[in-house]
């Protein structure tokens, strides 16, 4: 059986879509060029015409504005916003108009746009080309944050992003997009069934991820094994609404909670994941006190140098680990 | 009836927001009746109408459910948004206005989306986009022409020249009164019009939306205009007006689109002063009716704060 990559599943979502569903249409910056978003969009232009797959002039506001205001209208429309660091000029549209018009007109209205919005890093992209904003997004209640870190996920979630009555803020990093897998035919699943999911069994330690740091979890997760530690990875999935249960549970039984997150420290998801998990545990059920990797508090750096000590890695996150677990 | 209409209901609103009836903040558009009144006899309740923060008029002139916005500015789960949006967040879905924010020119880019989608939807419908004078200073407006233009979106975008935005005269903020060059900078055809002819606008809207319906094609009506009120609230703010004087108004109040319509229609020896006057007392009539209705219902179920956050939760 020949394993699908994650763009490659990307672009499955969309085709299933685009096939089954004629009020879907895709618009965003780069749809008809030959690199196709990383080739997460290839020829969809071909096979569905230039109608439905519209590439757009140099403006993410009014763009991403008119997917909002067609979602109004009956359609599902999809925004693609290669790089979410140009999806900020949007932010009206996204988090003053999508995220409230079914609460402020009385639930008469809703706006069920999907955002697909690329965490693109490294290679010295700097400040301006690498940011992951999940976190911010998260904050806002009416947009659900929809993050797959699997395969499986990058092709599923964009489905159940679409198909939810709620705008959605989809969330793919491109250093993801070479990961690969089988995958299992489709089925449709409502966003609001979809949690955080337990990707391998442990219990010794609970470590969170979302987006690219799962991957790393799972990778940190494989190696701590080999050391006799034993790891349970939960992938958090959906970021908005947040559903805690399933970490909960994982927590009560490891003891220890270690969260990956690839978004900033200070009021991030790292600690949203930790305090809904503390204030919900029973005094002195934890080991150790929680801990939380994340990038440090400073825009991304241009210089390979400090790069290299800017995001996480598998060895900096064992080591992190030895140092602040007691096993 | 309609511009009559329109007016006796701002003039309720305004007087209930001075004895603090009303909560939250209202922007009244008394003098600018007959924009609203003039486009809206063209539409239908399949067109995609979008609003602003001045909008009492733009869902009246489509939806004349007095009741319902008379409930939804006292706060009533009976108005218009189930009492969720107050004044500054209007929606009528069954007859196509589709909502009114008071974010400026949020809701272009929406409308814009809106006629996208009649567009791939072949439909034949149209997309109205409400704004003022000050929403041509956002960025967004000009990305939202541009688009328009560029994929041949059907969408009449109504510019509200009213020469104000909040306190400040349009002078102080653009180069020229007038709005219209960025239309003709997009290659999108223009009209400027007489904002307190209701018969004009009739006309000209009449003719871009009939053409739009054919041919899905943007175009934009710049309707210059005046307004009685301040920017929010029922005073005149002629003391925080920049370039705002009692003599403006004045000059202003005598293009009264009501009476000038009335007017030119005794001239023609088609109405009567006494038509006018029965009629006047017939709307009067209307609005205590429907204030005093609205006055008797309910606020919203405390019960109720965290419904439809989310569409299906």
């Amino acid at each position: 059986m020949i394993k699908t990559t994650y763009s490659e599943a990307i672009l499955s979502g969309f085709d299933y879509l685009l096939k089954n569903y004629p009020e879907v249409f895709v618009l965003g910056q780069g749809l008809w060029s030959p690199w196709y978003v990383g080739n997460t969009m290839k020829n969809l232009d071909k096979k569905y015409g230039k109608e439905r797959i519209i590439d757009t002039p140099v403006s993410e506001s009014a763009c991403t504005g008119a997917a909002v205001g067609a979602s109004i209208c009956g359609m599902k429309p999809i925004i693609v916003h290669p790089r979410m660091d140009f999806m900020l000029y949007a932010m009206d549209s996204i988090v003053n108009q999508a995220a409230k018009w079914s609460y402020m007109f009385g639930g008469q209205l809703n706006a069920p746009v999907t955002i697909r919005s690329i965490i693109n890093r490294g290679g010295s992209q700097g400040a301006q080309h690498s940011q992951a904003l999940h976190s911010w997004f998260a904050h806002i209640p009416g947009i659900r944050v929809v993050m797959p870190s699997t395969v499986q996920d990058a092709r599923d979630l964009l489905i159940s992003s679409v198909l939810c009555p709620d705008p959605v803020i989809y969330i793919d990093d491109r250093w993801l997009y070479e990961q690969t897998a089988n995958l299992k035919p489709i089925k449709e699943t409502p966003l609001k069934f979809i949690t955080p999911k337990c990707l391998k069994n442990g219990d010794q330690i609970t470590i969170v991820g979302s987006g690219y740091s799962t991957n790393l979890a799972l990778k940190v997760s494989k190696k701590l094994n080999c050391d006799g530690i034993s790891a349970e990875v939960i992938d958090l999935r959906v970021l908005n609404p947040f559903n805690s249960e399933n970490i909960l549970n994982s927590v009560l039984k490891t003891k220890r909670l270690l969260v990956i997150d690839s978004g900033w420290k200070t009021c991030g998801m790292a600690s949203e994941v930790i305090t809904s998990i503390v204030e919900h545990i029973p005094t002195n059920t934890l080991i150790d006190p929680p801990r939380r990797i994340t990038l440090p508090d400073c825009p991304a750096p241009s210089s390979e140098v400090h790069e290299k000590d800017y995001y996480p890695n598998e060895e900096n996150i064992i080591k992190f680990i030895n140092d602040s677990y007691h096993f | 009836m309609s511009m009559s209409v329109i007016r006796a209901a701002e003039i309720k609103i305004a007087e209930a927001k001075k004895n603090g009836l009303i909560k939250g903040p209202v922007h009244l558009g008394v003098g600018q009746e007959a924009i609203a009144v003039g486009v809206s006899k063209n539409l239908r309740n399949t067109d995609r109408i979008f609003g602003a923060h001045r909008s009492h008029s733009h869902i009246l002139g489509v939806d004349n459910d007095l009741h319902k916005l008379f409930a939804e500015v006292l706060g009533r789960n009976t108005g218009f948004s189930a009492g969720m949006g107050g004044s500054m967040h209007l929606a009528s879905k069954s007859k196509g206005f589709l909502g009114s924010v008071p974010i400026v020119t949020g809701t272009v880019p929406l409308a814009l989306g809106a006629g996208l989608a009649s567009k791939l939807q072949k439909s034949g419908d149209i997309a109205i986009s409400y704004l003022g004078d000050g929403a041509t200073e956002e960025g967004v407006f000009h990305e939202s022409l541009n688009f328009a233009r560029v994929s041949n979106i059907p969408i009449l975008f109504v510019v509200e020249n009213n020469l104000f935005s909040s306190h400040m005269h349009m002078s102080l903020r653009q180069p020229l009164n007038t709005i219209n060059r960025f239309a003709k900078a997009h290659e999108i055809e223009t009209k400027l019009v007489d904002g307190n002819d209701v018969v004009e606008i009739y006309r000209t809207s009449s003719e871009f939306i009939r053409k739009m319906r054919l041919k899905p094609e943007p175009y934009l009506i710049e309707a210059i205009t005046y307004r009685w009120f301040g920017h929010v609230d029922w005073r005149e703010d002629i003391d925080v007006g920049v370039a705002r004087s009692k003599k403006d108004l004045l000059n202003w109040k005598k293009r009264d689109p009501i009476k000038r319509l009335s007017d030119a229609m005794i001239n023609k020896k088609i109405w009567t002063i006494e038509n006018q006057n029965i009629l006047d007392s017939k709307v009067d009539e209307l609005i205590d009716e429907n204030w005093e209705k609205a006055l008797k219902d309910d606020f919203p179920d405390r019960k109720s704060l965290l419904d439809n956050v989310y569409k299906y939760d």
